[in-house]
Formats: C-alpha cells, structure tokens, sequence
C-alpha cells in the first residue's frame, strides 16, 4: 500500500511541454507513473511522449479521467493551474514550483477549504512510492526501495540523504513525501502524518524538518497522542545564523522557539528518535524500529528490492 | 526586499497613512536646503539605512539650528553605520532623511505581517511605541495585541476598535486609526509586503502621524512590482550575497573558514551542522540549486575563494535528477578556470556517483573525493585546521 499515491493514480502534467516538465514526465513514465496527459493552455491537440496536450484541466479530465495532477509551471502562472486543479476536482495535486507569492498561497489555502483536493507543496520534490512503481515529482527513483517506512520531508536533497540511508540498511519505504519548504503550503507534517497512522502498509514514520516555523513540535505532539509507530527525525539548521529571514513581528506571531535546538530538544521530550546529525538519519530508524520490535519486518528482502 | 524609509514614507504617502514631509538630502549642504524647505525650528537627521538599530547607534539625531542639520548631516554621510543588525562593517550611509522636530504626546508599535499559520495577515501593536516588538514581548507579553486579519473578509470596523482598546488610543483619533489599519492592509495586499511597521506611530498636535516608516516586500512576488523593483538599494545588501545571486545562487555568509558548495537548502543547513558537529566552522550557507551549470559552479567557487577566511572547501552533492558526472565536470572545469587555492574536498552521491569521482580522479586536479558525508566533513574540516 502507499498514501496519496499509487497504482490507481491517473496522472495530469500542468506545464507538460515546457523543458522541466517534458524532461520529468519521461523521467515518471519510465518509472511506471501512469501518466494520462498533460496540460498547457493553447497547445490543445500537440502531444508529448505519446501523451496527449490539452489546453485546460477540466477538459483533460474528461477525457482521460485524471485523478492527480502535477506542476511544473513558472511561479507566475501556477498559483492559476493549482485553482484550476481544484476547480477540476482532482483528488491530488503536487506542485513543484518553487517561488510562488505567499500571499497567492495564502488564498489558495483558504480556497482548499472544503474541497476535496489535496494539495502537496509548492517548492517540494514530490512523492514517491515504490511499491506502487509510482512517481509522481522530481524524485530519484532508484534510491527508494518498496517496503514499510513512512518518510516526510520539507526539504528536498536531504530527503534523498534520508532515503539513501534507509535503502543501505535494508529498510524500504512505503512512500515519501516531500511537502515543501515555503511557509504556506498545502499538506502540512500532521495532515500527511494521518494517512501514515491509517496505512496498513507503513510502520513507522520518519520525520526530516529544519528550523524556523513547520509545525514539527506539534507533529510529535500528535504521534504521541494519537499514532502508534514509531518515529525518528532529524532537524537541519543548528548552526543557522537566527532571523536571516523571518524577524520582527514574524517571530512574535509565531509566539515559539523555533530555533533548532528547541525543535529537537522538544522532539525528543516527545518521544521521537532523534538523529544528532544528517548521516545518522538511518540509523536513528533502525532504532526506533527496533524498540518497537519490528525491526525485521521492516527489512526488505534484497531480491524483493530489484524486482 | 527591503526599502529605505524616505522611499517608505513616500509610500505611506500615497496610501493615506499620516507621515511628517521630509526632504532626503545626499550632501551637508542639501540637508541645510532641505531643513529650510521644511521650516520650523528644529530637524531630525535621519540616516538612511536597511539595517534596524540606527537609533541608539546614531543614526538619528535632533537638531536645533541650519548649520547643526548640516554638520550632522555630513557626519552621517562620511561614515558607515555599525548597528546591532548591520554586522562589525556596518552599512554606507549615502543619503539622510530630514523631517521637522514635532512635540510627542505618547507613541504605539503598529505592525502588519504574514501569519503563515492561519493563512493570513496580522495586526500586531502595543502601547509601548518607539520600543523594539521582541523587547516589549520578552518584558511584558501581556501588553501587545494580536488581531488577525482573513484575506477574504479583510480589515473590518470591529477589529480597529478592539485594537484600539487594546491599545488606549483616544476616541476622538479611533477614526483616523481605522483609516491607518485600512491602508496599511491595502498597501500590503496591494504591494505584496511581507510586513509593514509603524513604530513609533505618534500622537502629535492633529492627530496621529508614522514617525518612522518601515516595509519589506516578498521577493517572490516582486515581478507583478516594476515600480517597487526600482526602489531597490544594493549598496545597502552583503555584496557577496548580491554577486551570489547573480549566478542563481542562495547565500548567507557566516564566520568560519570552511567553505560550503552544496544542493539543496536543507542538506545545506544539514552539511553546516554537520561541520559544527565535527568541530568545525562553516564559512557559508551556499545552495547551488537544483540544476547547476558550470558556469553557477564557476561563479560559486569565485564567491567562495574571495572569502579571505576560507581555508578549505567542502563540496556536498546528492545527485538526483541533477547528475554527479555533470557537476564533476563542473567543478573540474571550474577549478580549472579559476584555480583553487585552498583544499577542495569533493562528496558525491546519488546518479552517476562513481562516474563523477572518475572524473575528480582523472582531472589531476588536488581533488579529495570523500565516500561518506563523515569522512568529507571531517577531512575539509582538517585541512581548515591544518
């Protein structure tokens, strides 16, 4: 199993035949993403690898009963093509598009209220299950393995760093997310971390944050709470020089410590394993795996991992 | 992106918002012109500068004759401004902003800013005016207010006045404060700011008045804004950081002698921490991006290498989509063309991971190819020590 994506997904590219998005959709598609068009307005009828170009959303629905779309438009028109996806009634939505207005995501957070679609970034890598041979971003698939380890990630590279990590222990992934750095974005680290609890697939979860805003305390709050699988995280950014971007009033509306060391001080408290630096973030799953007990049932068999 | 305040006043100006005129002058003889402009009996000096601070380091001053608006003035210009937010070099001081001496009956902090959390604005203002926000909510929390504002339904009358309650704000000036909370709202959405503060807002003789002027822009938003664009002052930014984001480059200078080449914001911040934890000290934040030419390399290493404090380099790149082999030609080819003085420790992983140390291999270039993220942290931190 995998959460957000998988076997019956029915994938739109928005922003098909610009060079990013042609370049990835082959990428996908030679995963085993089922890719059934793309989109880009005026370039109705034009078709890329074999996938028919629509020129908007609704239609390419219609006919292709998409399901899922993803983004790789100019950060001056994708705050448009995630309406128009909303407007659509796709299930899932990932935009890759770094560089969006915030207060264009401000309304689009807003807008995700009470619609059905799930909005994955902006400025994110995507998701990827490899169970399901199915990628829906910018992910390397070849260092993911199929098997039962949740991962969540606001960073892009240093999800990879995490991946790669598990894959050399034997530890397989059910999916990984990569939910985005910006400060407003679709699916926060608790809306993703419901689906891990519900999965029957995943066992536990493990977390990648960085400093500043994010919303990593309340995650652990929440696995506490309400999530019985383990955990493990790392937190990037303790020798970050404080307030290069966020000052003043920013920090004030927060109203908490967002510094690193609080984040991975209060994770701990919390019960989360943590990783004390980025090439522990492996093994600080195995541990967590293996207080759990279920350490064995995570390792996926070698010949399993290549098929 | 940040602006001046003369260039903010003038923006406040056309929103509305109650500001004292001011004349910006680039000389001691302008100021004196200006001063006269103005009238009245006495100046404030204003230097005008990104950097938050200026106050307590001199950077405003009250004058109470021409020749004393003109003296300050040209002692503002001549030197650079050194405030607890400019760093030890401080900030060039190229203009002054001049206004009129006014009487202060008592003074507010009136913010506006993005709160990520809720997907909208904030309000955030206190009774203590003049005084920085995070020192009035590390000494008396109680004191400030906090009044969200929703995009969708925007400012509304209800909300002004529980500010203004809050705040103590007299009856007969509850008016013209609602108009300020409307048009610093406006200015926002309008603008794409990422905040707008007022501090202090003033009560004068006729009401309320911005004595101070303060806006940042998103960068993100700032191609719907040509004419904010051009407000821009990069004589007040960290060259380095200017020049780095010439080459599509993300950097934040820092203090140690390890100089870091990295993809990716967070294994970014993760490779400094990572230095830090070895006993280390990270030079750098520097993020190449997610598909680094050549020529970004080239231009990252020439940033890197004018730091005179680096003393080794530590190159850490997860290749995904972007391939190891092509940033290994890029740092060879770069090296090359720019020569590398120091020791350069290069780690690859991911795509193309054994093609691209071939290529380091190969190059007969002083190369050190580390195989784990630990043995390149640690051999780029010993070469920094050696």
């Amino acid at each position: 199993m995998s959460i957000l994506i998988g076997r019956d997904t029915r994938l739109l590219v928005q922003g098909i035949t610009g060079g990013v998005g042609r370049f990835h959709t082959e990428q996908m598609k030679n995963y085993g993403t089922n890719i059934v068009g793309g989109v880009t307005p005026g370039k109705e009828g034009e078709a890329v690898l074999d996938i028919p170009v629509f020129g908007t959303v609704s239609k390419a629905v219609r006919e292709t009963g998409a399901n899922a779309s993803v983004i790789y438009v100019p950060p001056k028109f994708a705050a448009d093509s995630i309406y128009e996806g909303i407007d659509a009634g796709l299930e899932v939505i990932v935009c890759i598009t770094e560089g969006i207005p915030v207060l264009d995501m401000a309304r689009i957070k807003r807008y995700l209220e009470g619609k059905k679609t799930r909005l994955v970034g902006p400025n994110c890598p995507g998701l990827l299950s490899p169970g399901q041979r199915c990628k829906v971003g910018i992910m390397p698939g070849n260092i993911l393995i199929p098997g039962h380890v949740g991962v969540i990630s606001r960073s892009g590279t240093l999800t990879y760093e995490a991946v790669a990590q598990l894959t050399a222990q034997g530890v397989g992934q059910s999916t990984a997310v990569g939910i985005g750095g910006d400060p407003i974005k679709g699916m926060g680290f608790i809306d993703v971390l419901e689906l891990f609890a519900k999965d029957p697939d995943t066992y536990g979860v493990v977390l990648i944050g960085e400093i500043g805003g994010g919303g990593e305390v309340e995650a652990a709050q929440w696995i506490r709470d309400n999530m019985n699988k383990p955990a493990a995280a790392f937190v990037a950014g303790r020798t970050a020089p404080p307030g290069k971007r966020m000052g003043h009033a920013g920090a004030i509306i927060s109203g908490r410590s967002d510094s690193a060391d609080a984040k991975i001080q209060k994770l701990g408290a919390l019960g989360v394993t943590m990783a004390q630096t980025p090439d522990k973030i492996g093994d600080a799953m195995v541990e967590a795996l293996k207080k759990a007990g279920i350490y064995e049932k995570c390792l996926t068999q070698k010949t399993g991992a290549m098929c | 992106m940040n602006i001046h305040e003369y260039q903010a006043n003038r923006l406040f100006q056309q929103y509305g918002i109650p500001v004292l005129s001011g004349v910006v002058a680039a000389s001691g003889e302008q100021a004196v012109a200006a001063a006269e402009s103005l009238g009245g009996g006495s100046w404030v000096v204003k230097a005008q500068v990104h950097a938050g601070g200026r106050g307590k380091a001199g950077g405003v001053k009250l004058a109470h004759s021409l020749a004393e608006v003109g003296e300050l003035a040209d002692k503002m210009l001549s030197h650079r401004l050194v405030t607890h937010q400019s760093g030890p070099e401080g900030v060039p001081v190229d203009k002054v902003f001049i206004v009129n001496g006014v009487e202060i009956k008592k003074e507010y902090y009136l913010a506006l800013a993005l709160d990520a959390q809720n997907a909208g604005l904030m309000f955030i203002a206190s009774s203590q005016g003049g005084t920085e926000i995070e020192k009035t909510a590390r000494d008396m929390p109680d004191a400030i207010a906090r009044q969200p504002v929703d995009l969708a339904v925007g400012v509304k009358p209800y909300m002004c006045a529980a500010v203004a309650e809050k705040l103590g704000i007299p009856r007969e000036l509850q008016k013209q404060f609602h108009r300020i909370l409307l048009s610093m709202y406006r200015l926002f959405t309008e603008k794409d700011c990422s905040m707008v503060e007022i501090n202090p807002l003033a009560e004068i003789s006729g009401g309320l008045a911005a004595l101070d002027s303060k806006i940042n822009f998103e960068d993100n938003a700032l191609f719907r804004h040509p004419d904010i664009l051009e407000l821009r002052d990069v004589g007040q930014e960290d060259s380095r950081e200017v020049e780095a984001a010439r080459y599509d480059l993300n950097y934040v200078g820092l203090d140690g002698n390890i100089g870091c080449m990295v993809n990716g914001a967070g294994l970014a911040m993760a490779t400094m921490d990572m230095i830090q934890h070895h006993g280390g000290a990270p030079a750098n934040f520097l993020d190449v991006g997610g598909s680094a030419s050549e020529e970004n390399i080239a231009g990252a290493f020439k940033i890197l290498l004018s730091d005179r404090h680096v003393k080794s380099i530590l190159v850490n790149i997860f290749g995904g989509i972007m391939k190891c082999d092509v940033i290994a030609s890029g740092i060879v080819a770069a090296a090359k063309k720019t020569g590398v003085r120091v020791p350069l420790v290069v780690r690859l992983e991911g795509t193309n991971a054994e093609m691209g140390k071939n290529i380091l291999g190969d190059s007969g270039l002083a190369i050190l190819s580390a195989d784990t993220f630990e043995s390149g942290v640690r051999a780029a931190v010993q070469a920094a020590g050696a």
